[in-house]
């Protein structure tokens, strides 16, 4: 295995040696001496009026400190929302509750067990109210989420553009229309169910809170995606300056998105902490984290394609409901933007869309891993299958025909954006070639002579990630709410230390992406310093660099890009040291093998030691040189990155019991140019099997009532290792010109090109019964279910 | 009970569950509680032999209990073969996860030298992992069950360093 860093190779993770021993340091980890404990009271009602809270019993018992309610913490509301459309979340529930599992009272005791033994012992009166669930009941407006507000919070719809993001376009709608009058057209139509989901990180959430008074500042730690908006906002709600407020997120046990939110618990803990001058901690559990935490998804809506007989794709148009929950949150309303704006995928077709946000009795929605897109990838890819099939076409032709070409790039697509670089026709040839296509469908037909059921599905997608561009900003993807009003840039610190070693410090942190070894391959590999020698820091708000967070699939394209160019001034300040102790000429040193030399004569070298201890004794420096060695970098890109590809699946479909097995799962993934392989392979499976979860598992099930019935992870059943296959990757490498490093973003991708790809293939295997859709999960009684229904 | 080696005596609270008393009585927090209701499998130890979850399992159960957790695996500071499978492979992302993993792993492989990849799925069903997909855990613990051989691990499935 490789030692030394070069951008492109298998370097084994510097994160791993302390994981793989038990000695990562998570939320829960840490101990505050002092600290208490919180836990929370939560509605068994998903609506009703809260008409008496009774906590004299719970105030009663030994070992418990408070006992809050909305009357005490009402002025630290609402919730902030970065995109602030809709009802706000009180920080406990203020007259009435709007889903279930809404927090209503908090409970601080000296631990764990004697604040739930509180929380048992709170008597909440409450007066039920018709809740709404289904979506179309939602937009209808006949029974309201919250009483005398309208349930429909707004359409992202065709007429949107958005000066300085996109470009102002026509209506798509009347040609589309004119298109469906045609003789010579197809138009099919599918009405899909993109079901809710649990992101279900394994570390649940955990905050941990420290008010100092003598300091006037807080601390606090979260297991979170996002520290420096969360630090912007408990400065915010607590009238600080945000240098008074440390947040730290240090190993953060998966975010997938529900980790990027500010959330009510965090600003109780800050508050309780404050109330009682200790410090306060609450860490989640299973049972109530569908509620304490985001949801994703839920949408329901119709996908409609209209085309010619031979394939080209002359109108798509894609009517959906979005499920924002009862509250918005951070993005809440802005994810179904997000989906628009991939809304047209791989393909140069008019398109046109209304996409509505409802809320309804049921925990807020916002960014589950992909955000949007996998939500339009699917509405997209499923009904390309459906034309497919219909004009009797195989379905990679029909994409291929309607792709756009690589010397179209950058591209403008149909929802007005431009997408960097693509390569698409030739990344699902080198899938299809890969797989043996044709090898593979005369084994699907062969086993469909057996009389087994047996399919292949093809998706392909692209993704918008790596944001972003500061124009964005205005529409909500900044942290201005949060009261630090930066666009999402990038940022990053390296430093020479004296002692030669480097350490860098970076304004965004993993969840489990690997950011410790990927930016050390960048910064070695731009200096010449051993992986060893560099220590990469981050999730401290007290000594990083403004940063934006880990989401998005952005971390490396923005905040890599900011670590790479102060690389790059450190390496510029090095040569010039390295020429006066060399006294050669800065534009003949190069840097390798730990040190600097000068072209052509490899034994005129320093070593980094050498140049640190130069840079950091002035006297030794070139005239009027400034000491220290070290740069902070900011980046902005001018775009989103745009990053594709392909995915495929072979399934074989029970007639008896329904079950599905995937007998091979094959994904050809083209994020522009990769640093570590092995990391970006690892990316790609976690995003597979959560798509696989998807098509396949995972649903937020809720009754009539509002009720959850999959609230363990019993009835929400997550894949196992059982239930997947090991998975073929392969990529093509198109780079962008966005960054120079040429990169684009690998977070989101394999969760954006799964789902359909399953489903594709189901429906494919049950297509000679007369099967044209069936709604995810496929679990076994779905797909049972759709094959009686076929055979009548 | 003997935990990793050494003994402790405690008086414990009859409700105290074994994955607290590891983590807040003897400080052994590498044991992480994903779920409570055992499905998730992040607090797995070894108990006399047998990997259980220790977020359903009272402290009291374990009286008189060898128990190992993952700070207890690795000997001498030299990684377990399991461990540097994980590394090796990257079999971890996030790391929640891993310690139970590993355990379940180590007892697998105490227990069947030689599985096969559906044996190897089987025998971690009941630990969750929403990072990796699985695809390298399996990896990496066909790389500790081959090291445990004696023999050559099979080579890593991604491209080789350029």
């Amino acid at each position: 295995m490789s030692t030394t860093s070069v951008l492109g190779g298998v370097v084994r993770r510097k994160e791993d040696p302390a994981l793989i021993r038990g000695e990562g340091l998570y939320v829960d980890d840490i101990k505050l001496p002092g600290e208490l404990a919180a836990a929370f009271v939560r509605s068994p009602f998903a609506h009703a009026r809260i008409s008496s809270i009774d906590v004299s019993a719970a105030i009663a018992m030994d070992g418990v400190h408070a006992v809050y309610t909305a009357d005490d913490v009402r002025h630290l509301g609402p919730v902030l929302a970065q995109v602030a459309v809709g009802t706000l979340r009180p920080p406990l529930a203020d007259g009435a509750v709007h889903h279930i599992g809404e927090a209503v009272a908090m409970v601080v005791a000296d631990d764990r067990y004697i604040a739930q033994d509180a929380v048992d012992a709170i008597f909440v009166d409450y007066d039920p109210l018709p809740a709404v669930v289904d979506l179309k009941a939602a937009a209808a407006d006949e029974i309201q989420a919250h009483e005398g507000v309208s349930n429909v919070l707004l359409a992202w719809s065709g007429q949107d553009w958005w000066p300085g993001v996109t470009d102002e376009l026509p209506d798509a709608k009347p040609a589309i229309e004119e298109a469906k009058a045609r003789d010579d057209t197809v138009t099919v139509s599918l009405e899909m169910v993109n079901q809710r989901l649990i992101p279900t990180a394994i570390e649940p959430r955990a905050v941990l809170a420290n008010w100092h008074a003598g300091y006037g500042s807080f601390e606090l730690w979260s297991s979170t995606q996002i520290p420096h908006a969360l630090a912007g906002a408990i400065a915010k709600i607590f009238g600080l300056p945000s240098n008074k407020v440390r947040v730290v997120a240090p190993e953060v046990g998966g975010g997938f998105g529900l980790k990027l939110n500010i959330y009510p618990d965090e600003i109780l803990c800050c508050f309780a902490s404050k109330e009682l001058g200790r410090p306060v901690r609450w860490t989640e559990t299973r049972r109530e984290a569908p509620a304490s935490s985001i949801q994703g998804r839920g949408w329901v809506g119709t996908a409609t394609i209209v085309g010619t007989r031979d394939g080209r794709i002359l109108g798509y148009e894609l009517d959906a409901i979005c499920d924002m929950g009862a509250y918005s949150q951070n993005f809440t309303v802005a994810i179904p933007l997000l989906g628009l704006f991939v809304a047209p995928g791989q393909y140069d077709i008019p398109t046109a869309y209304t996409l509505t946000c409802v809320v309804t009795n049921t925990p807020t929605t916002d960014a589950y891993r992909g955000a949007g897109r996998p939500e339009a990838a699917y509405y997209l890819e499923r009904i390309i299958d459906r034309y497919a099939r219909e004009i009797g076409m195989d379905p990679a032709e029909v994409r291929k025909k309607n792709f756009w070409q690589p010397d179209q790039f950058p591209a403008t697509t149909a929802v007005g954006l431009t997408m960097d670089s693509g390569n698409y026709a030739a990344n699902l040839d080198a899938l299809l070639e890969k797989v043996d296509y044709e090898g593979l469908k005369a084994r699907r037909d062969a086993a469909r002579a057996e009389g087994r059921l047996v399919g292949i599905g093809l998706s392909s997608y692209v993704e918008v990630c790596g944001f972003g561009p500061s124009a964005l900003a205005g529409l909500g993807f900044s942290w201005s709410e949060y009261g630090q009003p930066a666009a999402f840039n990038g940022s990053g610190v390296v430093r020479v230390n004296p002692d030669g070693s480097c350490t860098v410090i970076i304004g965004t942190g993993p969840s489990g992406q690997g950011h410790e070894t990927t930016w050390a391959q960048i910064v070695s590999d731009q200096l010449g310093i051993e992986l060893d020698q560099i220590e990469v820091l981050h999730g401290d708000t007290a000594e990083s660099p403004f940063g934006v967070g880990t989401f998005g699939s952005r971390s490396l394209a923005v905040d890599g890009t900011a670590t790479y160019e102060a690389s790059a001034r450190v390496k510029d300040k090095a040569a010039a040291i390295a020429a006066h102790l060399l006294e050669a000429a800065p534009e003949d040193i190069r840097f390798a093998d730990g040190g600097a030399h000068v072209a052509g004569s490899p034994d005129k070298t320093v070593s980094w030691p050498e140049i640190a201890t130069s840079a950091y004794q002035p006297h030794t420096l070139p005239d009027g040189m400034e000491g220290g060695l070290e740069s902070t970098a900011v980046f902005s890109p001018g775009n989103a990155t745009w990053p594709f590809g392909s995915h495929l699946a072979l399934v074989e479909v029970d007639p008896d019991t329904g079950n599905v097995e995937i007998l091979e799962y094959w994904a050809m993934d083209d994020c522009g140019n990769v640093v570590n392989p092995m990391i970006v392979d690892g990316q790609i499976h976690g995003g597979i099997a959560q798509g696989i979860g998807q098509a396949m598992f995972e649903a937020a099930i809720y009754d009539d009532d509002g009720n959850l019935l999959s609230s363990s992870l019993m009835d929400y059943p997550i894949p196992t290792a059982a239930d997947l296959p090991s998975f073929r990757l392969d990529r093509t490498t198109t780079p962008t010109d966005v960054n120079p490093l040429g990169v684009k973003g690998i977070g989101e991708a394999g969760t954006i090109g799964s789902a359909q790809t399953i489903v594709n293939a189901v429906v494919d295997a049950l297509a000679p019964l007369g099967v044209e859709h069936v709604d995810m999960p496929l679990r076994p009684r779905n797909v049972w279910q759709a094959i009686n229904g076929a055979r009548g | 009970m003997t935990v990793n080696g050494t003994r402790y005596d405690r008086d414990v609270e009859p409700r105290t569950l074994l994955v607290h008393f590891l983590r807040e009585e003897l400080g052994l927090t590498g044991t992480h509680v994903g779920c409570d209701t055992s499905y998730c499998g992040a607090c797995t130890v070894i108990v006399d032999g047998r990997s259980v979850k220790s977020c359903t399992y009272l402290a009291v159960a374990a009286d008189g209990a060898d128990v190992r957790t993952v700070e207890g695996v690795a000997v001498d500071g030299t990684l377990h073969p399991v461990q540097e499978g994980f590394w090796e492979r990257h079999g971890l992302q996030c790391g929640f996860c891993t310690p139970g993993m590993i355990m379940s792993s180590v007892a697998l492989l105490e227990q069947n030298p030689a599985p096969g990849e559906g044996e190897i799925r089987h025998a971690i069903e009941g630990n969750l992992c929403r990072c990796t997909g699985y695809h390298n855990i399996v990896r990496a613990v066909e790389y500790a069950a081959a090291k445990m051989r004696g023999e050559e691990p099979p080579a890593p499935d991604w491209e080789v360093p350029s």
